[in-house]
């Protein structure tokens, strides 16, 4: 089995203040972290490996420095990291970082062989899309299965997948041919800490960079110029101050009021 | 290779986008503005300028070619007998961007024997009903669903395609739009359209929350965005009756790849999205066993059980119950947030609820700026007795 883990590099938007008197974002000093989401991907992808053997490949679009989070992955135990990096790529859309990431692993099916399964994270807390993971697919020619939170088996003889998707009122059991993408909610597993063995084991781990003339692709689909969307504003929510009753005081007293007006509240809601 | 470009001219070295820009690619010179080559083009920057000398260098291309777009549709998402809520809810928003374009609403229906919802469609605001159905449309999958659409979307060249923010909604979505090779916004909380071009103005919350993105699509036809459910009114419903295209579809030119083997629905006995009273629990409870105390209490007023990211990192409550950006987003009538503080990501989940009330110990709490009703004071005291008067009130 040859897996292929996505993941982005966000500011930790936890971390993220708002400036009180200019109103905007103050993004200094808010730490970069390996997108929570995409944990759970790294972990599913290295014990896909670990029960059928095969190897786990992490590629990370952005900057150079977002190569930190391919360190994390291979002291996690991903084997190799590519970072799909070029100046081309700036300012790309999810339509653009699909297409872009789709062609890197095209590119890494040449190199390394065929690909089984690509995972990614459900989405990325900073753009909270996810687009990605079923635009990749689509650019791969391969089924998508998002939301998943459990894998149920895989059959590397006959090339298929069941796994289990978390839905808004259930869950939905699914099977699907191989090769194919699943996109990964944090309920499928616990991702494990890398000791620091692990760490220092990871530095001599390949990775190599995919740039704009590696993946041999159009400059027009990719890039500011491959994206059909574009940020117009930005701006802060406003937070409407209700100026509500707020009891204090005696707890007995006070559970009593709240109860009286949830009672009169409740007066059209069945309770 | 492009970078944000600064006009010098306008710019008055206010240093206000200094801060903003997260790969710390700009800096002064000479008293003016200056980027270097870590610029990856975000738009950080660009609507902190109070001089707009900041711009994202970006073309416009020839708008005639989008003048075949019209209409405003709709991708309905059913159970197989009735459509779900989110889609009453975006036919109503649509009606509103249609008659801003003079235009008419289309609902795409598709299953399996589900002609019965046409006339529902029509009744809450759809012009037409694009109809197909065949047994492998039974059940969502990607693959059927997403091509049915896509051939549909080049036929009829509607200029706006709308899907709930839901898990199917998104997923198709993003299928579609891939296919398409258009702009997909996602997980839309605003929408507005400019009358004279027909741009669609999606506006929607990015880093968690903390702030307000409005995005344009300008080049590309249709315009598809995925709006959060519970966010637009469903709309008043009418005697309308839509007209009815019947769509045939060659199934047997696509390769269906995935296969639905069964659905297990929840055993919770009220889900959160259909909830008109939620009870939920975050940090403030302190240990997983206290939530006991939010189950009890939900049950005495017969509300679903919703949590803070925070409890559900803790491993308190599982995922499903995750109220916030990353979460669910919730409009009960009654929302009751128990020891949790109202972290702008919370807060992004459940502030169209009607009303909100607040229990926590920190007056300071910002869930209290939005909350009708609150107690200031330890939700293990105030929750219990609470359960207990609700009980003596309710048998009384």
């Amino acid at each position: 089995m040859r897996v292929v883990v996505c993941v982005k590099q966000v500011p930790d938007t936890t971390e993220v203040k708002i400036n009180p008197e200019t109103n905007t974002l103050m993004r200094e000093g808010v730490q970069s972290i390996v997108n929570p989401f995409d944990e759970f991907a790294i972990e599913e992808g290295i014990r896909i490996k670990e029960k059928f053997g095969g190897e786990t490949i992490v590629i990370t679009m952005g900057p150079p420095q977002a190569e930190e989070v391919l360190k994390t992955a291979l002291a996690m135990g991903c084997d190799k990291a590519y970072l799909v990096s070029d100046r081309a790529f700036a300012g790309s859309d999810t339509l653009a970082t699909a297409y872009t990431l789709a062609s890197a692993i095209k590119k890494i099916e040449e190199k390394d062989g065929p690909v089984d399964v690509v995972i990614c994270g459900k989405q990325a807390i900073d753009g909270d899309t996810g687009q990605v993971g079923p635009g990749i697919a689509v650019r791969l020619n391969i089924p998508p299965l998002t939301y998943v939170s459990k894998i149920r088996e895989i059959d590397p003889e006959k090339k298929t997948i069941v796994v289990e998707r978390l839905m808004e009122r259930g869950k939905e059991v699914v099977k699907s041919s191989l090769p194919v993408l699943i996109t990964v909610v944090k309920d499928i597993n616990s991702p494990r800490y890398p000791s620091l063995f692990e760490i220092k084991k990871a530095a001599k781990k390949p990775m190599s960079k995919l740039g704009l003339s590696d993946l041999g692709i159009c400059e027009t689909k990719t890039g500011l110029k491959g994206s059909p969307t574009w940020v117009e504003k930005v701006f802060s929510p406003e937070l409407k101050s209700v100026n509500g009753e707020i009891f204090q005081g005696e707890p007995e007293e006070c559970a009593a009021k709240l109860v009286d007006r949830i009672i009169n509240l409740g007066k059209g809601v069945k309770i | 290779m492009s970078y944000v470009v600064i006009n010098k001219e306008a710019c008055i070295g206010c240093e206000a986008c200094i801060p903003t820009c997260p790969q710390a690619a700009l800096y002064m010179k000479d008293g003016k503005a200056e980027v270097n080559e870590k610029c990856n083009l975000c738009g950080a920057c660009i609507s902190v300028c109070p001089v707009n000398a900041l711009s994202i260098p970006r073309e416009i291309k020839d708008a005639s070619a989008l003048a075949d777009y019209k209409g405003v549709w709709v991708l309905v998402e059913h159970d197989g007998k009735k459509p779900v809520t989110v889609t009453y809810e975006l036919i109503g928003e649509a009606r509103k961007l249609a008659d801003k374009r003079n235009t008419y609403v289309g609902a795409v229906l598709l299953g399996n024997n589900v002609e019965a919802m046409a006339d529902d469609l029509g009744s809450y605001g759809a012009d037409k009903v694009y109809l197909c159905q065949a047994p492998v449309l039974e059940h969502y999958r990607t693959e059927p669903y997403g091509d049915v659409i896509v051939e549909l979307v080049k036929k009829y060249k509607p200029e706006i395609v709308l899907s709930g923010a839901t898990t199917q909604g998104r997923d198709l979505a993003g299928f579609v739009a891939t296919i398409l090779e258009t702009g997909l916004t996602a997980d839309c909380t605003g929408l507005d359209i400019d009358e004279a071009s027909g741009n669609l103005l999606q506006t929607r919350p990015a880093f968690g929350g903390n702030i307000m993105a409005t995005i344009l699509c300008p080049n590309t036809r249709p315009q598809m965005s995925t709006v959060r459910p519970k966010v637009f009114p469903v709309p008043e419903k009418t005697d309308k009756k839509p007209e009815i295209i019947n769509f045939e579809f060659d199934f047997s030119k696509i390769n269906i790849r995935t296969e639905v083997l069964e659905y297990l629905p929840f055993e919770e006995k009220i889900s959160l999205a259909d909830a008109e009273i939620i009870v939920s629990g975050g940090r403030g409870l302190g240990k997983p066993e206290n939530f006991e105390i939010i189950k009890e209490f939900a049950d005495t007023i017969g509300a679903a059980v919703g949590a803070s990211r925070a409890a559900v990192d803790a491993g308190w409550i599982s995922y499903e119950h995750q109220v916030g950006q990353t979460g669910k987003t919730v409009r009960p009538k009654i929302y009751i947030a128990c020891g949790i503080s109202g972290s702008v990501q919370h807060l992004a989940g459940m502030k169209h609820s009607d009303i909100i009330i607040a229990i926590n110990k920190d007056p300071e709490a910002p869930i209290f700026k939005v909350a009708s009703y609150g107690i200031v004071g330890d939700v293990m005291t105030i929750i219990p007795l609470m359960t207990k008067e609700l009980k003596k009130r309710l048998n009384a």
